[in-house]
C-alpha cells in the first residue's frame, strides 16, 4: 500500500501527456457539442436560446434528420456486407504460396494508401458521363452511365458513393484479415485435410470460425466508417442530385458545404451528437449480438 | 491387413543449389498391428516421411504402399489413416464431442450415429465428462487424449503420429506412454510413431527405425536396436548417457572405432584405459562417473555401493568381456 501511495506522483506524470489529449480533444469538443445541441438559433444563426434537452427530440424527429438518416442506413447496407466479403474473398485468394502473390498483396492493399479525395476523384473521372470509361464501355446496357451520369441521377447516385466507398475500404479488410489469416495454426488445415475435409468445410470449419473475432472488429470498424461517410459525398455529389438530397448523409447534413443546417450551430451539434449515439448504439449491438457466436483464444 | 510399405522413398525440398534432401532412399515394411516408431534427430526426416505415409506431402521419388494399394496419388482421407499433430491440431471453437465427431461428419455419418461413436471413443480415453467443454477449458494431457479421440473414431487402418508427447510435462508423459500402449493393444490399428525421444522408442515400440540426415540408419526391435547398433550414429543416439566411443586407435585395432555402453565400462585396477575423473553424478539407484581419457570423454554407470574415486583421481577402465562394439571410422558402420 506505502508502495503505491509514493508511485501516485510519478503515475500523474506518466498519465498526464495522454489526460490532456483526450481532455482537450476528445472530451471538452464532446461536452461542448452535447451542450450546443440545446440551442435553438434563428434563421442567421446569430440568436441562440436554450432549449434543453427535448432539443434532441425535435432534430431526431426533423423531416431532414429522418431523411439524412435514411440515406446513412442504406449506404451503410450498401457498403458493409458487400466490403466484407470483397475482403475476405481477396484475401483467402491471396493467402496461397504462388510466386508472385506478394504483387497482388500490394494490389489489392493499395487502397488503404490512397485518400479519400484521390479515391472520390479517380471514380468521378471513371463515372463521367461524357469522358468517362465506365459510359464508354458500358452504356449499351445501362444507358443511366450517359444520361445523366450514375452521380447525377438520383436513383443511383448513392449506389456510385458506395462504389467509390467499398473500394477505398476494401484495403483496410483485406490486409487486416490477410493477417488473421496467416495465424490461423497450418496444423488445423492439415487436421482437415486427412480427416477428409474439402476446400468448403475446410474454410467453414476452420478459416471462417478462426478469423471470427477479427471479422467481427472489421464489421465495426467498416459500419463505423460508413455512418461517417463525408469526403466522397463531398467531392462526388455535394449531397445530391437536388432536391431529392438522395447522398445527404448524416455527416454531409452536419458540414456540408449545401446542407441546410449549415448556418445552424445547434441543430448541427445535436445531429452530431444524435450520430454518435447512434455510432455507439449499434458497435454494441454487434458487440452483444456477435460475441457470442465469435470464439477468443487458441 | 494394413501393412505399410515404403519403397526407395526420397523426398527433397526445394531444388538447385538450396536443395534438401529431407528423405534419401527409405525402404521400410511395416507390419500389420505393429507400432513402429520413426526416431532420430530433429531435422531427420522423420516427420517428412510420415507426412509422406499421410499424403500431406508428395515423395520426390519411391512408392508408399497401404495394404497393397499404392497410394501416392491418393488423397489422404481416402487412405484409411488418421493422424494426430504435436500441437493437438484441435478445433478451438468445436466442443470436445464435435471436435471427435468430426471425421465422421465429414463422411457424412448421421448425427445419432456420429454422437454415439463419438462417446464410445471419448469413453475409449477416459473423457465421457468432457464431451460439453472446449479444448481451451482441458489440460494439456486431455487435450491429447481428445486428438487420439479424433483419431480413434473412424478405426482408421494406421494411425499417424507425430511426437504426440512433446508438449507434455515428464510425469504426464510417462503415463501417456503407458496409456497409448494399452490402446495399441486395444485396437487392431498399425502404429507409426515419430518422436526424437529415445525413451518413447525404447518403451513403446515393437520396432524402431533410426534416421539420421534423411536416411534410414536401423530397423529392429528396441533390444536389437540397443544391443547391436548397426552404426556409430546409432550406438550414441540410443542410451542414456551414450555408448562411449573411442576414437580408431585408442582400444586395439588402428583402424577399428571401439564404442562401450556405460554400464559395461567398469573401474578396474590395472584395466587398460587410464583416464582422470573429472565428475561424480548421484542418481540414486546409480552414479555416473565422468571421466577424460586424453581428451576422449568417458563416462561410466557404477553400483552406487561400489567404491568410488573422487575428482581429481587418476583411474583406469576396463570393458566387460565381450560388450565391445566395432565400428569403421569412415563409414561409421558395424564390424562384426
Amino acid at each position: 500500500m506505502k508502495r503505491r501511495l509514493r508511485d501516485v506522483p510519478w503515475a500523474v506524470v506518466m498519465l498526464l501527456p495522454s489526460v490532456v489529449l483526450i481532455a482537450v480533444w476528445t472530451v471538452y469538443p464532446l461536452v461542448k457539442a452535447v451542450q450546443n445541441g440545446h440551442l435553438r438559433c434563428d434563421v442567421t444563426g446569430t440568436k441562440c436560446i436554450d432549449a434543453g434537452w427535448g432539443r434532441y427530440w425535435d432534430v431526431f424527429t426533423s423531416t431532414e434528420f429522418q431523411h439524412a438518416l435514411g440515406v446513412s442506413l442504406k449506404l451503410m447496407a450498401l457498403t458493409v456486407p458487400a466490403g466484407l466479403v470483397l475482403g475476405v474473398g481477396l484475401a483467402v485468394l491471396a493467402d496461397k504460396h504462388l510466386r508472385g502473390i506478394g504483387v497482388f498483396r500490394t494490389i489489392f492493399s493499395s487502397t488503404v494508401a490512397t485518400s479519400v479525395a484521390v479515391a472520390s476523384l479517380v471514380w468521378f473521372v471513371l463515372l463521367q458521363p461524357q469522358i468517362g470509361v465506365f459510359a464508354d464501355l458500358f452504356s449499351g446496357w445501362f444507358p443511366v452511365l450517359k444520361n445523366p451520369g450514375l452521380l447525377n441521377d438520383p436513383g443511383t447516385a448513392l449506389l456510385a458513393v458506395a462504389f467509390s466507398s467499398i473500394w477505398a475500404n476494401l484495403g483496410f479488410t483485406f490486409i487486416i484479415v490477410t493477417a488473421a489469416l496467416q495465424s490461423v495454426p497450418r496444423d488445423l488445415y492439415e487436421s482437415a485435410f486427412v480427416d477428409g475435409a474439402g476446400n468448403v468445410r475446410r474454410f467453414t470449419n476452420v478459416t471462417l470460425p478462426m478469423i471470427a473475432p477479427t471479422l467481427l472488429f472489421v464489421t465495426v470498424v467498416l459500419t463505423t466508417r460508413a455512418l461517417q461517410t463525408y469526403g466522397e459525398i463531398a467531392l462526388l455529389t455535394g449531397g445530391g442530385p437536388n432536391p431529392e438530397k438522395s447522398t445527404t448523409t448524416i455527416p454531409y447534413l452536419i458540414y456540408g458545404r449545401n446542407s441546410i443546417i449549415s448556418g445552424d450551430l445547434g441543430t448541427k451539434s445535436a445531429a452530431a451528437v444524435l450520430l454518435f449515439v447512434l455510432s455507439l448504439a449499434l458497435a454494441l449491438v454487434q458487440f452483444r449480438g456477435l460475441d457470442k457466436r465469435v470464439h477468443y483464444g487458441r | 491387413m494394413a501393412q505399410v510399405r515404403l519403397d526407395h522413398i526420397s523426398k527433397t525440398f526445394a531444388s538447385g543449389d538450396e536443395a534438401v534432401h529431407a528423405v534419401d532412399d527409405v525402404t521400410l515394411e511395416i507390419e500389420h498391428h505393429e507400432f513402429m516408431i520413426l526416431l532420430g534427430p530433429s531435422g531427420c526426416g522423420k516427420s517428412t516421411l510420415l507426412r509422406m505415409v499421410a499424403g500431406l506431402e508428395d515423395p520426390t521419388a519411391g512408392d508408399v504402399f497401404i495394404g497393397d494399394r499404392r497410394v501416392n496419388d491418393v488423397a489422404p482421407k481416402e487412405r484409411d489413416i488418421a493422424m494426430v499433430f504435436q500441437s493437438y491440431a484441435l478445433y478451438p471453437h468445436k466442443t470436445v464431442a464435435a471436435n471427435i465427431e468430426f471425421p465422421l461428419k465429414v463422411r457424412g455419418v448421421g448425427r445419432a450415429e456420429r454422437a454415439a461413436e463419438a462417446v464410445r471413443a471419448a469413453e475409449v480415453l477416459g473423457l465421457e465428462h468432457h464431451l460439453k467443454r472446449k479444448p481451451g477449458q482441458l489440460s494439456g494431457g486431455q487435450r491429447q487424449r481428445v486428438a487420439l479421440a479424433r483419431a480413434i473414431v473412424r478405426n482408421p487402418a494406421v494411425f499417424l503420429m507425430d511426437e504426440p508427447l512433446s508438449n507434455l510435462d515428464a510425469k504426464l508423459r510417462g503415463d501417456t506412454r503407458a496409456e497409448l500402449v494399452d490402446l495399441h493393444r486395444r485396437i487392431d490399428s498399425t502404429f507409426i510413431y515419430v518422436t526424437h525421444d529415445q525413451v518413447e522408442a525404447m518403451t513403446m515400440g515393437s520396432r524402431v527405425a533410426v534416421l539420421n540426415e534423411g536416411r534410414l540408419q536401423q530397423v529392429g526391435t528396441p533390444q536389437e536396436v540397443y544391443d547391436r547398433p548397426a552404426t556409430a550414429f546409432v550406438a550414441q543416439f540410443i542410451g542414456t548417457p551414450p555408448m562411449n566411443l573411442l576414437p580408431a586407435g585408442m582400444w586395439g585395432s588402428e583402424t577399428v572405432q571401439v564404442g562401450i555402453r556405460p554400464e559395461h565400462l567398469r573401474l578396474v585396477p590395472g584395466g587398460p584405459l587410464h583416464a582422470v575423473v573429472r565428475q561424480v553424478e548421484h542418481l540414486g539407484h546409480e552414479v555416473l562417473l565422468f571421466a577424460d581419457a586424453n581428451g576422449t570423454r568417458l563416462v561410466s554407470r557404477l553400483d552406487p555401493g561400489s567404491f568410488l574415486p573422487e575428482v581429481g583421481d587418476p583411474v583406469a577402465f576396463d570393458a566387460e568381456p565381450g560388450r565391445l562394439h566395432r565400428f569403421d571410422p569412415e563409414s561409421g558402420e558395424r564390424i562384426e
